[in-house]
């Protein structure tokens, strides 16, 4: 009973996490405001939902119990590709004026949704694949060659490449699985294998097998993530350049480098999360829409700037919805008195224990403005 | 960058923009004719309800190419050739009034065949009847309403979920169990639990919990650690579902995960989930639980068979009918039936033509009753492994539609009549 209670809130607070582990990075470290972190998890689920198509071809059938493993790596690229190519266009232009960014994002979000109403799932991959191909060929080549005259022919004919192989594999999907050939409104559906659905039985209380792969995608994402922040270079140049921009610039660290990357990784977590939430619900152009005011709140609860805040905000969050929804108070205190067991029961719906939660988070916020882990320590903006 | 910031926000307005167009189309000149009406479609092509309303714009299309194919409208010995306006009410319901107000004023059509929602058809209420106009509504709804300026030719309670309690409680797998009701949160599935939970009463049911999932919600692990603890005790009961649209994915999803499966002892009864939402669902997650409709594509009539090949040979053979598009074929032909006996599109005339207008629809006869909603077949149907209903039981003859709810004490004892001018929208019996 209680291990349900605690699995439940687990469950959903792994949700709210891994939507808002990428937030965390883009909005907590960064400081962007980015409205279109939702459309950037509906990327991530309409990438497993092309993945899962892909993989039920004739080619790739027997390896088909895999698909989802697959799809959370190209969610991660998809996602992260999306989100490079915003920072470069829209937000690098925009850092310091965050009402601007604010309307710009929410732009940016409204196109994305129409672009999935409106183009072929097919081509939209192409386009994705020439994104790739285009951005990251010139990288392979060494300096020497990039500092030379002709580098800009090189990075031309490159996106020529790019344009190429995206026509290519968007014709080629858009032939080959009949499905992603024509453009839709509908949401469309992501069947978990068989091996993830159903329940498996630990300490006789039964888990969904799907629940617990969420959690899992949660806990690698986190301990992936405080790895590469705390153990890498890249994460310690991050780190630098958001306790202190000018200084970490002065020694010689290429803070534009380390925007794109900072916001390229926040981005394919949103994509990652994208996977999660294909596995609950139906896939359409508004499923981020429906996360996105929880992933803010889960980041400004937790401390904005601050991972560990975000994690136990996300949990706490998670079992607070269930023990309030659930009404589980009555099952672990049945004789109360009735005043206050008929209260409880009045909170005991989905939507009642929605308002309970905010206005809970909204009084907390009063007495501590910064969230639970407030960012310590000398920070420049500050 | 001064410039590049005007750009973005440029970008963002004209995304908006995007969103708000509408189209018109229907002018093709093949036969002939001596005159045109126009009339008007009105329904959401853009927004959340677009997967379900675009597919009534589909089926209204259809009839009116039947229609003009067969000779138009005869009115007055005069033939006249359908056409149509498509407006977009993008599933905010402010816009479908103002978009009623433009078909009716600027564009002067006699009728408006539009809506879905409960809640799009409350703000057009007063647009119709304040200009005396006409408005068409297909869909299956809570009922409590009668409006003379309306005509509902979708089911009322009493044509559905009456039915399919009453059949839930005593004739399915779960008969005699506990019921736990489960709806999106808002006006239809508020108002149908109401009536749900007053018939059970009646019947000596019992109803151990309900729970309302905020709409765009899809966490639905709290409802159903709720749906176990109810149900757990006498090894399942049956769960009546008014889910909305997408909503319904995330929760057959988690329910089958956790074990709420009919070989457990768990029945859905579905009122919003048709052959277009089981395809897009997946049987698989759906397979074994119920719904209550009119009608059904696995009809085995040739008027069935005819309507259902007749839209996919028009819409492509992966396409399927369902209950709200039967319904909405129907009031098309309902209406120039109506219009050719009135032998005037004039409002009055025609109001009093359509009442006791009877067709032969894709479910068997219907018939149009003084208070305006249709007398129509009930029928309850066990979802297939490979999609579509089993059809278990069908309503001998056609069930008289009620407007005001008779289980519901609010409105016990009440009845609408608009062809006798002392009765009207609410009398006692």
């Amino acid at each position: 009973m209680l291990l349900d209670s605690l699995f439940n809130g687990i469950a959903i607070g792994s949700v709210l996490l891994v939507a808002a582990l990428g937030l965390a990075i883009v909005f907590g470290l960064m400081g962007v405001i980015n409205l279109a972190h939702g459309e950037l998890m509906m990327l991530g689920a309409y990438t497993t939902y092309v993945t899962q198509l892909i993989f039920k071809l004739p080619l790739l059938k027997p390896y088909y119990n895999a698909y989802v493993i697959v799809s959370i790596f190209l969610a991660f690229i998809v996602s992260g590709v999306v989100g490079i190519l915003l920072e470069k266009t829209v937000i690098r232009k925009l850092y310091g004026s965050p009402l601007e960014t604010l309307l710009a994002t929410w732009g940016v979000s409204l196109i994305l949704q129409q672009f999935v109403r409106s183009v072929p799932l097919a081509y939209g991959t192409g386009l994705i694949i020439s994104l790739l191909v285009g951005l990251f060929l010139p990288t392979i080549f060494s300096s020497k060659i990039k500092e030379s005259i002709n580098f800009k022919y090189i990075r031309f004919s490159s996106w020529v490449i790019a344009a190429l192989s995206g026509v290519l594999t968007g014709n080629l999907i858009s032939s080959s699985v009949s499905k992603l050939s024509r453009a839709s409104a509908r949401n469309v559906d992501v069947t978990a294998p068989a091996w993830m659905r159903g329940q498996v039985e630990i300490l006789g209380t039964a888990f969904p097998k799907t629940r617990l792969m969420i959690i899992i995608i949660t806990l690698i994402s986190v301990i992936a993530i405080t790895l590469f922040l705390n153990q890498s270079a890249w994460g310690m140049r991050i780190r630098a350049v958001t306790q202190n921009r000018e200084m970490s610039d002065c020694l010689g660290i290429s803070t534009e480098k380390v925007d794109v990357l900072t916001f390229g990784i926040g981005s394919g977590l949103a994509g990652v999360a994208g996977v999660a939430v294909s596995l609950l619900g139906s896939v359409g152009p508004n499923v981020g829409g429906n996360y996105i005011v929880g992933c803010f709140m889960v980041v400004v609860l937790g401390g904005v700037g601050n991972l560990l805040g975000t994690i136990f905000a996300s949990f706490g969050i998670g079992i607070m919805t269930d023990l309030i929804g659930a009404g589980r108070l009555l099952s672990i205190w049945p004789d109360m008195p009735l005043p206050l067991s008929n209260t409880i029961n009045f909170f005991a719906t989905t939507s009642m224990a929605r308002v309970m939660i905010f206005a809970l988070i909204v009084i907390f916020l009063q007495f501590k403005p910064t969230g639970l882990f407030p960012q310590k320590g000398r920070m420049v903006e500050s | 960058m001064r410039i590049s910031r005007r750009i973005l926000a440029g970008l963002a307005t004209a995304s908006l923009a995007v969103t708000v167009t509408s189209c018109g189309g229907g002018t093709d000149t093949s036969g002939s004719f001596d005159d045109t009406v126009t009339v008007g479609i009105l329904h959401s092509l853009s927004g959340t309800m677009a997967i379900s309303e675009s597919t009534l714009v589909d089926t209204e299309k259809m009839a009116i190419a039947e229609i003009n194919a067969a000779g138009g409208v005869t009115v007055g010995g005069k033939s006249y050739k359908i056409e149509y306006i498509v407006e977009d009410g993008a599933s905010d319901w402010p816009t479908f009034a103002e978009k009623s107000k433009k078909l009716i004023d600027q564009d002067g059509v006699p009728v408006v065949f539009g809506g879905w929602t409960s809640a799009s058809r409350k703000a057009m209420l007063p647009v119709y009847e304040s200009k005396d106009a006409f408005l068409y509504y297909p869909i299956q709804y809570e009922a409590q309403e009668c409006s003379n300026n309306i005509f509902y030719t979708g089911a009322s309670p009493n044509q559905q979920s009456e039915p399919a309690t009453d059949f839930m409680f005593k004739r399915s797998p779960a008969a005699g169990k506990p019921f736990f009701l489960v709806g999106s949160d808002y006006v239809f599935p508020r108002t149908s639990n109401t009536i749900t939970k007053e018939q059970l009463k009646s019947l000596g049911g019992k109803v151990v919990g309900e729970d309302y999932l905020p709409l765009g919600n899809t966490e639905v692990a709290p409802i159903i650690s709720k749906i176990k603890k109810a149900l757990a005790p006498t090894g399942g009961g049956v769960i009546i579902n008014t889910l909305n649209g997408d909503q319904n994915v995330a929760f057959f999803k988690q329910i089958q995960d956790a074990g709420i499966t009919p070989s457990n002892g768990y029945y859905v009864m579905n009122y919003s989930i048709a052959e277009e939402e089981i395809s897009t669902i997946g049987p698989e997650f759906l397979e074994g639980h119920y719904g209550a409709w009119n009608y059904m594509m696995s009809i085995d009539t040739p008027e069935s068979k005819k309507f259902a090949a007749d839209f996919k040979a028009l819409y492509g053979s992966d396409r399927v009918v369902a209950d709200p598009q039967e319904s909405a074929y129907n009031m098309v032909y309902l209406w120039k039936q109506a219009v050719e006996d009135a032998g005037t599109f004039e409002n009055s005339a025609v109001r009093e033509a359509l009442v006791g207008q009877t067709f032969d629809a894709p479910q068997g006869p219907v018939e149009v009753m003084p208070n305006h909603h249709l007398a129509q077949t009930v029928r309850i149907g066990l979802i297939k492994p490979e999609g579509g209903f089993e059809i278990l039981e069908e309503t001998d003859g056609v069930v008289y539609p009620q407007a005001w709810n008779q289980f519901e004490p609010s409105s016990k004892g009440y009845a609408c009549d608009w062809t006798d001018p002392s009765k009207g929208e609410r009398y006692k019996l």
